[in-house]
């Protein structure tokens, strides 16, 4: 693994036309090929700081530079960014198929022309004989797999997501981590992770950054250094990780106090 | 997918009864409104005899069905002519309503401009708007047309507006992490999304530019070439030939329940598949 940095976020702040102000002085380097969780108490702008690393959102203060990256005038990377939300956020009227061909649609590939592809991400997604289903025929966990299959498709080079998992239940949460570690694996994606989930950042990330609220900020860097791939239950009792989990856990505690004090 | 097709072995009591409950009531459906009719219409016999009504203030049933068998191609083509009116109404209102609503979605300052004169077009009566429709216009096809189109517009531009602006606020972001054009947005995603809203504006247009239609002929009066139903009614009404009125309006509710009910098949049709409204559930 290279140790150049695909971005790079300096003193980022950002602050609401209502006044809220979401992040100050937020500054952190994310390396090529990491999987990174962001973790940290509800509204500490975890999900503003995702959506400004989209392009999705201004920035108010400070600088969001991709090195090594072409960027066009608006300073967004030339390659594919995708993102996963909390809910699985599927076009309701339309089937698996044409869900996650949507992103190849957009940009003119046809049914025809996209059909090995979807099949493909349906597949590694586990999902490939739903293809034409429609979302409301799927469990919760079958929903979030097409909305991986949609991210997927685009062959990004970065993954961010918003506490993916946060809504399923706990086992179907364990093979959904498993899977993705295993594509993230596969592809040498960058993953930003959100999470409020101590145990789950611990799992999947090889480096947990912890942020405190009002005004939200970097407060603990926390590298995990377990190797993977990481084995479901064997590794969830190895000590590393329980070492992980106590470090994270307290980093998260001094940051929901710190939030309270200002 | 488990397969949900396969019968019951067996059912335990409570569950049986909703069964039986599911079967009654979808009989029911059909069969309870007929029952109920026929006895209207049975009821309204025996009050015309009991009471020696003459047919000239109230007909019986059977001379209300005499009269409509009698005067049956009059009063299909004048059924034709408020057809036409009501169907092209609609179809306008269709283009206006669905238009007017995505030039809306596409600026909050259009739709401020312009959505309080769409209200006060709908709360005005059109019964006083009408007349005057009628002294500006010089043909009477196209006054009456826009006094069904001013009636049945409104609904379609108010649910298609509220439908466009209920997309899924992460999915026009997802829309334009991609890159989707605004046009890509609107057709891959706010359309979409502004469907069952339309249809439900669709159902409530259909009846309301029937209204629309018999109101305008109303107001538009005897002369002239037009000869709908409303004006089929009005000169039946001088005539005092009270068995044609009665026909008259008896084709009037048939055609704007069947309107109603093409609406609902339609909404079925496009919903069915995805959308709640539209889908049975199991118990
Ligand atoms: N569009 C917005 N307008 C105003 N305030 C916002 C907006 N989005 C988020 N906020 C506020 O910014 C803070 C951080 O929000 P968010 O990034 O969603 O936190 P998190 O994802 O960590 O729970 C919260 O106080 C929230 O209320
Ligand atoms: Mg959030």
């Amino acid at each position: 693994m290279s140790n150049t940095n695909l971005l790079s976020l300096k003193d980022i702040g950002k602050t609401f036309s209502n006044g809220t102000v979401a992040l100050q002085g937020m500054s952190m380097d994310i390396e090529q090929g990491s999987f990174v969780s962001l973790l940290g108490p509800s509204g500490c702008g975890k999900s503003t700081a995702l959506k400004i690393i989209a392009g999705l959102g201004n920035l108010t203060t400070g600088s969001l530079k991709w090195p090594d990256t072409r960027v066009d005038h608006l300073g967004r990377p030339d390659h594919e960014i995708s993102f996963v939300f909390q809910e699985p956020t599927l076009m309701q009227w339309a089937t698996v198929f044409e869900n996650v061909w949507l992103p190849l649609r957009l940009k003119g590939t046809s049914r025809k022309a996209a059909t090995a592809q979807v099949s493909e991400a349906l597949g590694m997604v586990g999902l490939a004989d739903f293809a034409t289903s429609y979302p409301r025929e799927l469990s919760g966990g079958m929903k979030m797999r097409v909305s991986i299959a949609r991210a997927l498709i685009t062959r990004p080079k970065l993954l961010l997501m918003d506490e993916p998992f946060a809504a399923l239940d706990e086992i179907t949460r364990f093979k959904l981590n498993n899977d993705l570690l295993e594509l993230w694996q596969k592809f040498n994606w960058t993953v930003i992770f959100v999470t409020h989930s101590v145990f789950e950042s611990a799992y999947l990330s090889n480096r947990i950054v912890v942020m405190a609220a009002r005004p939200g900020r970097v407060v603990a860097d926390i590298a995990v250094t377990s190797p993977y791939p990481r084995r479901g239950d064997d590794h969830r009792s190895s000590p590393e990780y329980n070492e992980t989990c106590r470090e994270a856990s307290e980093a998260l505690h001094a940051a929901m106090k710190a939030g309270d004090h200002m | 997918m488990p397969d949900i097709q396969s019968p019951p072995a067996l059912l335990d009591p409570v569950e049986m009864r909703k069964a039986r409950m599911v079967r009654n009531e979808k009989i029911g459906r059909w069969v309870l409104p007929i029952l109920v009719m026929a006895l209207t219409i049975f009821a309204w016999d025996r009050f015309c005899v009991i009471n020696e009504v003459p047919h000239y203030i109230i007909p019986r049933p059977g001379i209300v069905l005499a009269a409509l068998i009698e005067d049956w191609p009059l009063l299909m083509s004048s059924l034709g002519t408020t057809l036409t009116i009501t169907f092209s109404a609609l179809a306008v209102a269709i283009i206006g309503g669905v238009g007017l609503a995505v030039l809306f979605a596409q600026s909050k300052w259009i739709e401020m401009s312009f959505f309080p004169y769409a209200v006060i077009l709908q709360v005005t009566p059109i019964i006083v708007i009408a007349p005057l429709i009628f002294i500006y216009v010089d043909s009477k096809f196209a006054g009456l047309l826009i006094c069904a189109w001013i009636v049945a517009f409104f609904p379609i531009l108010s649910n298609t507006t509220l439908g466009l602006k209920s997309a899924d606020h992460n999915l026009v972001d997802m829309m334009s992490l991609y890159g989707a054009s605004r046009w890509q947005t609107l057709r891959f995603l706010r359309l979409p999304a502004a469907l069952p809203y339309f249809l439900g504006g669709l159902k409530i247009a259909g009846g309301l530019s029937l209204i629309g239609a018999i109101v305008a002929e109303f107001v538009a009066g005897t002369g002239g070439v037009g000869s709908g139903l409303a004006f089929r009614i009005l000169e039946a009404s001088y005539r005092l030939n009270i068995p044609r009125m009665f026909a008259a309006i008896l084709l009037i509710s048939l055609t704007g329940v069947l309107i109603f009910m093409f609406m609902t098949f339609l909404s079925w049709l496009f919903l069915h598949k995805w959308h709640e409204s539209a889908i049975k559930r199991e118990h």
